[in-house]
């Protein structure tokens, strides 16, 4: 489980969460409330300040690097470092499977990835932070660039990960979402003004 | 060694030429004229400082007076590294991780040029160390600050792909690989052409100017070829230094991105 308490990043915070596994946390706020500030302080690519414990373990224990192979932080706006899609996923021989959850097509796995529409993108890049089962997945608007079919299956793909013991942090703007899968929630306010769980 | 002396007049008659520059700016109206002419000036005193200085220390010839020249030239070369990068890591280690780089890769390639390969008596004879450690630092300069540059301007332009590698729980180094890489490559290659392109281009510099001095060709050859291996020498290991410094930079003990430790220079 997962256990956050005086978290401070930037002029944000303190943030206190608690998170059970199969649990979401859907975190509400305008822009500019650092929604995505909060998940990027949590995978511990924010210098923040407060306690972080992840079954017990706090993530001062653990280097940068094993922190993030369990706090697995997707960005909205996912980056790239490969000419193909084939080339971001550590066992490219799954890839024809994984794809087929989300409707993509496997020749897009070597398509370079700048030919890759938005929504794609985002599809293979959800694909890519659950390759390898994070304890805890912080999924910034994962279906902000989807259309209502790839929605559907990625909600899908979410529900799974859950069921089979993840924990979710989810940033949405879709009302509908945040009530089908938040268990709890984080409204966020205007800067500084901190943010109360419930 | 037999070679034509210049004198006054003869410098006056080269200087005529400068005018041509002079008339193509007013003519164009390009406003450069001021600017020519305070660079032409400010070239005449600071060559002519450099040549007295050079004659009083090449006369002493004392280690101490060689070795506090040679730490000056390179203490003026660190911040000329600092002035050429776009951005640059704020407070000591803008100017820090380019000197380091330059103090070490210099005078080690200078200790190694002295003792083994020209072997002058004694082994710091300024006549032979300053003119080498100058051409080492001169090159060492350009390929430190390319490197830098490079590094810091595709960190800046790679961040999306650097922090999805870090996300994804790669290593600094792992998530780096990509801008370290780029960055040793892009300090490395003016060096390289340098040397596919000396004597078909151009003549380079140390070796006309030997051969204006009345040196036989085939001995300055000699010469320009050893000092060619000793600056792709002390580029690549300046450029080493001073990437491998940066990229340690950039990152922090959680092996995060650290964009934030770098500022636009102003």
């Amino acid at each position: 489980m997962l256990k956050v308490a005086e978290l401070r990043v930037l002029d944000f915070g303190p943030y206190e969460i608690s998170l059970n596994p199969g649990e979401c946390l859907v975190v509400a706020g305008p822009s500019g409330s650092g929604k995505s500030v909060l998940l990027r302080a949590l995978a511990d690519l924010n210098i923040s300040s407060g306690t972080v414990m992840l079954d017990d373990v706090a993530r001062e224990i653990v280097s940068g690097p094993e922190w993030r192979r369990m706090v697995r932080y997707l960005s909205a706006e996912p980056g790239w470092w490969a000419e193909t899609p084939k080339e971001h996923f550590k066992h490219p021989d799954r890839i024809a499977a994984s794809f087929a959850l989300l409707d993509l097509a496997p020749e897009l796995a070597i398509r370079p990835v700048s030919e890759l529409s938005t929504g794609e993108r985002q599809r293979v890049a959800l694909l890519r932070a659950l390759e390898d089962n994070p304890v805890l997945l912080l999924a910034d608007e994962p279906t902000a660039a989807l259309d209502d079919v790839s929605i559907k299956k990625s909600e899908k793909l979410l529900r799974q990960y859950l069921k089979a013991g993840g924990m979710l942090i989810l940033v949405t703007h879709s009302s509908k979402q945040a009530k089908a899968f938040g268990t709890s929630q984080l409204k966020l306010g205007r800067k500084s003004d901190g943010g109360s769980g419930s | 060694m037999n070679y034509v002396s210049l004198g006054i007049f003869d410098l006056a008659a080269a200087a005529t030429l400068i005018l041509i520059n002079g008339v193509i700016s007013l003519f164009f109206s390009l406003g450069i004229a001021r600017t020519l002419a305070v660079s032409a000036l400010r070239m005449c005193v600071q060559l002519a400082a450099v040549g007295f200085v050079l004659r009083y220390v090449f006369a002493q010839s004392a280690f101490w007076l060689t070795a506090l020249i040679a730490i000056a030239m390179a203490t003026i070369a660190g911040f000329e590294i600092m002035s050429r990068q776009k951005f640059r890591f704020s407070g000591f280690w803008g100017y820090g991780i380019g000197a380091s780089a330059l103090f070490s890769a210099g005078f080690m390639t200078l200790l190694f040029a002295m003792i083994l390969v020209v072997r002058p008596e004694p082994w710091y004879l300024p006549r032979y160390a300053l003119p080498v450690l100058g051409m080492i630092l001169g090159n060492i300069l350009t390929a430190v600050a390319l490197g830098l540059n490079t590094l810091l301007v595709s960190a800046r332009r790679e961040r999306a792909g650097i922090e999805a590698r870090l996300a994804l729980g790669q290593s600094w180094q792992q998530a780096s690989n990509g801008i370290v890489r780029d960055a040793l490559l892009t300090a490395m290659t003016p060096i390289i052409n340098a040397m596919a392109a000396s004597g078909i281009v151009a003549l380079p510099g140390m070796m006309t100017g030997q051969i204006l001095a009345g040196v036989e060709p085939v001995e300055a050859v000699k010469y320009q070829i050893a000092i060619m291996f000793l600056i792709a020498g002390a580029t690549a290991l300046g450029a080493l230094i001073a990437v491998l410094i940066a990229s340690y930079r950039l990152s922090d003990d959680r092996q995060r991105l650290r964009l934030d430790r770098i500022v636009r220079k102003s």
